[in-house]
């Protein structure tokens, strides 16, 4: 039996608990503390996934977040979660993952056909057939559609829940390796707030991968001995399994925090919650990514980022490979042969790009025996689902060109590093600049407007001294930089420093014939994007950065090209013979690794997704049987249906019973506006259309305001209370964009004028009996109110008792009946409303909703604004001329003059009555004055509100026309899908025009 | 301009695609141009391409800040509809849909248009009454257009959520079955390509800095490549229209806002149409790559940031997660913002200016690629003949001088 996968010792996992998964339907085991990358690695399984496009055969290639191969479905049923990385999933008992983008398995899927058709599958192919014939594209396009997409969506709701949390800090460091930590820990010798954040669940970054040593500790040890004094500082808090996301404007930052594994298991935990952290002063230490090697096949399972075998070796012991080969262009690689060999992995050979690899690191190489070949490149990968030879030639002079012998080398993983790129995700979302260091060709940090350092190997400082130097030193300035002052300072810490050689980079590593006309170099695995699409791409012109990434799909998949941008980059620039700098990087932008949507939309859904408002009579009217209508965030009765009764019976008895005797409304939802202060009335007038320097104190007084542009925007009563003191009605659904509407104006245009506005909606139950014995009803409830007409007159208001509460009477009507609108404070308005209706029994009172609402005011031609009216109405078009002041300015009155909305052919409020009395017009339908069989047919207006009048006896509908008003007595049609139905225009006032039953 | 097509495609393969043309030249600019169209997105390069067309006028450049198709072109959610309430943005939007609808063949790119559906849903009385309304308007004008009731909604889309008790259920929902998605870089691409072959030159990288004009008349423009004369000039430059309307001395009623969308990981096939919602504000889409696609609203201030804030998208999701509940588990992996353009009464302005030979086309806000081609054919037609279509004459600068206004407001608080 060959030697166990696994190291004896060391790693961070917990050998005593093993886990139990499976893979594809095969049962496997791992540890705690694995990944599920580093368990299948563990029981030998390298090939995971297919890719994208070719569905070529894919293995673990990273050890984290930059993952773009080993992608799965994990877990089946609700829970399912698409296309992730198994080096990200940690690994639970019981877990089930699939591999991705193959059928039936990843060994032997059917659509590897297409890798066979790779050649007419270039970049961008599909922009260039599947136009023929015209029609085919819906074909060509289901097939297509149905090849794509990696993984499958749950077909149930998500039975998980998210979480969402808000915080300030004074600081935030984002990443705890080396650099991190050293920031944190200096910057906690202060009194400042730290929020200290990893995505990992154990601090320490790079240093749990690395064999390295900090004050004669390991690496692991150091990291973990700051994590406990960071602990058990108050001031710091630390959030670990929580990614920053997205940075936003003014220092906010998005972050995940994972609260369970991918699958939560623990019933009524969340799953993840959202962090939205401002922070005055905000310390990038988010590492860096390494950079492969553009070879020939270097997509084979088998080939591995050189430190992502570091990592499987020395955090979670697992040994990736038995033969071993690296293609390095740097010194750091080294350490990932001097530490496979230090635990007894054969290391073949280290191919060098370099013409010659003499710093410390490759010198110890050598010296313990392995193979080092300078000047060389890996030219092919032998071995389609599994590593197993390489092909080496020596580079020509210019590294342009492989010549020489062709040597092989057996191995089953390829190491590869083509050095490492600094995660500038971040700074670039806040449109800070990056710049181009020449020296080693990488992307560092520039300028940005927010309050940034970034520091160690995210700002380009790789080594591991530089990074804590980076740390201390920006601790302390943090600290200043917050106000703050630091009580003591420590010393960088002791490591050793081993001098690095430069790197040398070759963007497209020369193989036997022109890239991509052999083999394929690939540059983004995920989609499949090679350096001949690249190439591709640059010929036919798609040449800026961004043309390239959409052309190609460059960096357009889940891993949003961590690995693969900046060498496509590189690439595109060495065609276009042209500086990095100088064709500079696509905007990275968020998030920086995927969001669960769930997550970002948090608590907010179901019955928290937009609050209920319920009236302080909701549950009165919820018990009689109410059904609702949604107005708004509100739930108002819509009409109030007895046994067995239609909708259409059920608003006919509530209109007749309002009409003949006394109907009772829950109107509290309607908005209210406190407005007090000298200029009030002054306010008033420059608000609404009318004039409001004359009304007296007790005195109600109905208004419309308009938009600028002259247009209506909302409608309602205001009365007097007092001196200056008014209180204003709005609609039930504008009542929140009026009360901004008074606050801009009178902050932003008129601070001048004194008034104040105060909602008080809630603060009141507005109960409104209407009707011929609404008066007699109301009798009974008050002594020191008089209601009689003469001394309570329609539009007036009077203070006093109700029912025994304080309460405002208004004398307005909606209905055309006698009504009052009593206003009792919120508490009192269920008790008053029992007793009312078991008061007016005798009256046989109603309670109605706003479906008969509707009906009776549309008998008397009221509007309700956003019905009859659309933002395109005018008072004029709604026949109010009265209520418009000629004498005064107001909002909208100089649009109001515009030549085009002063026509007398615009469209205006008229009455329809069908033809056919027990027809109902369909709210909506379009009204044309002549029928004709060819479309388009002209229309000139559309029914605004439409129902059967139980007091007429008949149907009748309200409408805007064009020219309506010189059309009175014409017959125009509504054509419908199935019938047309002919009616005759008339006046929008259909009952008691004279206005007796209001007044009396 | 070679022709594409799947014989060009395998011809090509023999020689590893080593043959391709450029899809457009890269010229230096001329001194001079009968039409230099500002802009460089999708509008400035149809108007191009159909001035070139329509109009024989091929001495035309079109002038990009950065790369073509870099605004809202390439920034936008993709959705395509003709159903506009009023008879003139109707007639306009339907020109375009048209157009659309042969554009794969006009142009010989393949811009993968999708008439998969649109849906608008309807969630309260007023959303009835609205879509009712919009319906029958539609019909009229000879659009197609229907309304669906609850059961034909499960049926057209099974795995939206229709349950009585959500906070807004869904009452009903208007479907223009001709409406869809097409690929927004392929349309900027393709008209690229196709106006380039008719001799008009593309140029990348020429930031319009200055407009010359003496006597009401313009003469040129100021370009970080210097000074380029012309006898016409279209501004046709979303989000920065007031800065270049700015530069020839012109106000206009246009305010400039960053709107978001995003992308989810590509899935299987889930959703076979576009989903608009506005009281349950947000909208959805699948790519051919299998990314939903999602919208929602502006952020409420001005910018020219192209990035929004994060509480817009929360808003959005929740709204997504309320109607699709079993999208929650999947990631966002792309997120971005455009500068939209909006105008008092959420309706364009193709219209000549108070200065001869400057031309504006603007204030499309969020609702402006599915009019690509029909703007360009109308704006085309504008400066060739210096005269509005009938198409495009309601939409002149001087209605909101006159109160003309075509408001599409409506409805839709915001029109994709
Ligand atoms: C997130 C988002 C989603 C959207 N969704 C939809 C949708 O689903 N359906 C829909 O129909 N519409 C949608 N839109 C709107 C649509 O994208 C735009 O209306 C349309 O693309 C505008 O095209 P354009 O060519 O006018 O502008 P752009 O594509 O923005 O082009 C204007 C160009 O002008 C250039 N420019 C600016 N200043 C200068 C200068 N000084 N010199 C030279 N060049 C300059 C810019 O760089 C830019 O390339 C959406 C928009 C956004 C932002």
């Amino acid at each position: 039996m060959s030697r166990p996968l696994r190291l004896s010792l060391g790693g961070a996992i917990d050998r005593k608990k093993p886990v139990n998964f499976q893979f594809n339907g095969r049962q496997l085991c791992g540890y705690k503390g694995d990944t599920l990358a580093s368990a299948l690695l563990a029981n030998g399984i390298h090939l995971v996934s297919r890719s994208f496009k070719y569905h070529r055969p894919r293995g673990i290639f990273a050890s984290g977040t930059e993952e773009p191969n080993a992608l799965v479905q994990l877990e089946v049923g609700p829970r399912t979660l698409a296309s992730h990385q198994a080096t990200k999933i940690k690994l639970y008992e019981g877990l089930k993952a699939f591999s991705a983008n193959c059928w039936p398995s990843p060994a032997f899927d059917l659509l590897g056909i297409l890798g066979f058709f790779h050649r007419i599958l270039p970049a961008g192919f599909y922009y260039k057939t599947f136009m023929w014939p015209r029609w085919g594209w819906k074909i060509y396009e289901y097939l297509i559609r149905h090849i794509a997409g990696l993984g499958y969506c749950p077909r149930q709701p998500d039975p998980d829940r998210y979480d969402h949390m808000n915080a300030h800090t004074d600081i935030l460091i984002i990443g705890s390796g080396p650099s991190g930590l050293a920031a944190a820990i200096e910057a906690s010798h202060s009194s400042a707030r730290i929020i200290i954040v990893d995505e990992n669940s154990k601090f320490g970054g790079r240093l749990l991968s690395d064999n390295s040593k900090i004050n004669n500790k390991s690496g692991p040890d150091w990291a973990a001995q700051q994590e406990s004094i960071l602990a058990s500082n108050p001031n710091v808090k630390m959030l670990r399994n929580t990614t920053a996301f997205g940075y936003y404007d003014h220092n906010l930052i998005g972050m995940i925090e994972n609260l369970t594994g991918p699958i939560t298991g623990v019933k009524d935990k969340k799953r993840q919650r959202l962090w939205k952290i401002r922070a005055k002063q905000v310390v990038l230490a988010q590492g860096a990514f390494e950079r492969p090697l553009v070879f020939s096949d270097n997509d084979r399972p088998g080939v591995m980022l050189a430190g992502a075998i570091r990592t499987f070796l020395n955090k979670y012991a697992v040994i990736p490979g038995r033969r071993v080969a690296l293609f390095v262009n740097n010194d750091d690689a080294y350490r990932t042969a001097l530490d496979l060999n230090a635990h007894g992995v054969e290391v073949v050979v280290v191919i060098d790009l370099r013409k010659e690899a003499t710093g410390v690191l490759p010198n110890r190489t050598i010296s313990e025996g392995i193979e080092v070949v300078e000047d060389a490149a890996i030219t092919g990968v032998i071995g389609k689902s599994h590593v197993k030879k390489i092909e080496v030639m020596m580079l020509s002079e210019d590294g342009k060109s492989v010549q020489g012998e062709k040597r092989f080398f057996d191995c089953d993983l390829i190491g590869i590093s083509g050095g490492w790129n600094p995660a500038v995700h971040l700074h670039s979302h806040t449109n800070g600049k990056t710049v181009w260091r020449k020296d080693d060709g990488v992307f560092i940090p520039g300028k940005t407007l927010q309050n940034i350092i970034s520091i160690g190997a995210c700002s380009g400082n790789f080594s591991l001294q530089s990074c804590l130097k980076d740390g201390w030193t920006a601790g302390k300035k943090v600290v200043k930089l917050t106000g703050f002052s630091s009580k003591k300072t420590n010393s960088p810490k002791d490591t050793e420093n081993i001098p690095e050689q430069p790197w040398r980079n070759i963007w497209i590593i020369p193989s036997n014939a022109p890239a991509g006309q052999n083999d394929k170099h690939f540059v983004d695995q995920q989609h499949d994007v090679t350096a001949a699409d690249i190439q591709l791409a640059a010929r036919e012109g798609y040449q800026s950065v961004e043309h390239t990434k959409r052309y190609t799909t460059l960096g357009m998949a889940t891993d949003q090209g961590k690995t693969s941008n900046i060498p496509g980059h590189a690439i595109l620039a060495e065609i276009l013979g042209k500086e990095v700098s100088a064709i500079g990087t696509t905007t990275f932008r968020p998030p920086y690794t995927p969001v669960t949507i769930g997550a970002l939309a948090g608590p907010y859904t179901g019955l928290l997704f937009a609050p209920i408002r319920r009236s302080p009579m909701h549950y009165w009217h919820e018990s009689n049987g109410a059904i609702w209508e949604d107005v708004g965030e509100w739930k108002r009765p819509w009409y109030y249906p007895k046994r067995n009764e239609s909708m259409r019976d059920a608003v006919a008895r509530e209109c007749l019973a309002t009409r003949n005797s006394v109907g009772i409304l829950d109107a509290s939802t309607l908005g209210k506006i406190d407005i007090q202060g000298p200029d009030s009335a002054e306010f008033l007038n420059r608000i609404y259309t009318n004039n409001w320097e004359n009304l007296e104190i007790g005195c109600c007084r109905y208004g419309i305001m308009l938009r600028e542009d002259g247009m209506v925007m909302d409608d309602g009563v205001t009365s007097r209370l007092g001196k200056n003191h008014y209180l204003m009605t709005t609609t039930t659904g504008n009542a929140a964009s009026v009360l901004a509407w008074l606050e801009e104006w009178s902050q932003t245009e008129w601070p001048t004028l004194k008034v104040y506005f105060t909602s008080v909606t809630e603060q009141y139950a507005t109960i409104t009996l209407s009707g011929p014995n609404a008066r007699l009803l109301l009798e009974e409830f008050t002594n020191d109110i008089d209601l009689g007409g003469g001394a309570f007159p329609a539009m007036q208001y009077r203070e006093g008792t109700v029912g025994g509460f304080r309460a405002r009477v208004f004398r307005i009507s909606f209905t055309g009946e006698c009504a009052f609108e009593i206003n009792v404070q919120a508490s009192g308005g269920a008790n008053l409303w029992a007793n009312f209706v078991n008061a007016g029994e005798k009256y046989g009172i109603t309670p109605y909703g706003t479906e008969t609402m509707h009906v009776l005011r549309a008998e008397k031609g009221y509007i309700i604004v956003g019905q009859e009216t659309d933002g395109t109405v005018t008072p004029y078009d709604l026949g109010m001329n009265w209520i418009i002041s000629k004498n005064k300015d107001f909002i909208g009155r100089r649009s109001l003059n515009r030549p085009d909305t002063a026509r007398d052919d615009r469209k205006q409020l008229v009455g329809l009555l069908p033809n056919d009395k027990t027809e109902i017009l369909p709210e909506g339908g379009q009204i044309v004055s002549q029928l004709q069989a060819t479309y388009p047919i002209p229309m000139i207006g559309h029914v605004t509100s439409s129902y059967h009048s139980p007091i007429l006896g008949r149907s009748f509908a309200l409408a805007l026309i064009k020219g309506g008003k010189k059309r009175l007595g014409q017959t125009v049609h509504v054509p419908l899908v199935e019938r047309t139905i002919t009616c005759q225009v008339t006046s929008h006032l259909f009952y008691d025009k004279e206005g007796h039953r209001l007044n009396g | 301009m070679k022709k594409y097509s799947i014989f060009s495609l395998l011809r090509n393969s023999i020689n590893f695609h080593q043959d391709w043309q450029k899809a457009w030249r890269s010229p230096d600019p001329k001194s001079c141009y009968d039409v230099i169209i500002i802009g460089g997105g999708g509008h400035g390069l149809a108007t191009a391409y159909y001035l070139a067309k329509e109009h024989g006028i091929t001495n035309v450049a079109v002038l990009e800040k950065g790369w073509l198709g870099g605004g809202n072109t390439g920034r936008n959610t993709t959705i395509i509809r003709s159903n506009y309430l009023w008879d003139e943005s109707a007639a306009l939007y339907e020109k375009s849909l048209q157009l659309f609808e042969g554009l794969s063949q006009d142009l010989n790119y393949n811009i993968m248009l999708s008439q998969r559906g649109v849906l608008n849903l309807a969630h309260n009385l007023h959303d009835l009454r609205e879509i009712n309304r919009r319906v029958n308007a539609i019909r009229l004008n000879g659009i197609d257009s229907e309304f669906l009731n609850v059961n034909q909604i499960k049926a057209f889309i099974p795995i939206i959520n229709i349950s009585r008790k959500i906070r807004y259920p869904i009452l009903g929902a208007s479907l223009q079955r001709r409406g869809g998605v097409a690929r927004h870089d392929a349309v900027a691409w393709g008209f690229a390509r196709a106006g380039d072959a008719r001799g008009v030159d593309i140029i990348q990288n020429c930031e319009v800095t200055g407009i010359v004009h003496e006597k009401g008349r313009v003469s040129g423009v100021e370009t970080t490549k210097g000074f380029i004369g012309a006898k016409k000039l279209g501004i046709v430059v979303a989000g920065h229209s007031t800065v270049l309307a700015g530069m020839a001395g012109l106000r206009l009623p246009i305010q400039s806002y960053p709107l978001q969308a995003m992308v989810s990981e590509p899935i299987k096939p889930i959703i076979n149409c576009v989903v608009m919602s506005n009281a349950v504000h947000c909208y959805v889409s699948q790519s051919d790559k299998g990314e939903l696609v999602l919208g929602a609203g502006i952020d409420s201030y001005n910018s020219y940031g192209q990035r929004g804030s994060l509480n817009v998208i929360e808003d959005q999701l929740a709204a997504l997660c309320e109607l699709f509940p079993l999208f929650s588990r999947l990631r966002l992996i792309r997120q971005w913002g455009g500068i939209v353009d909006t105008s008092p009464d959420a309706s364009p302005i193709i219209s000549k200016t108070p200065i001869d030979g400057l031309y504006l086309n603007c204030g499309w806000g969020t609702g402006g690629f599915k009019a690509t081609p029909g703007s360009g054919w109308v704006f085309a037609h504008t400066i060739a003949t210096d005269q509005p279509h009938e198409l495009n004459a309601p939409f002149r600068l001087e209605r909101f001088t006159s109160g003309a206004l075509i408001d599409e407001h409506g409805a839709a608080a915001v029109a994709h």
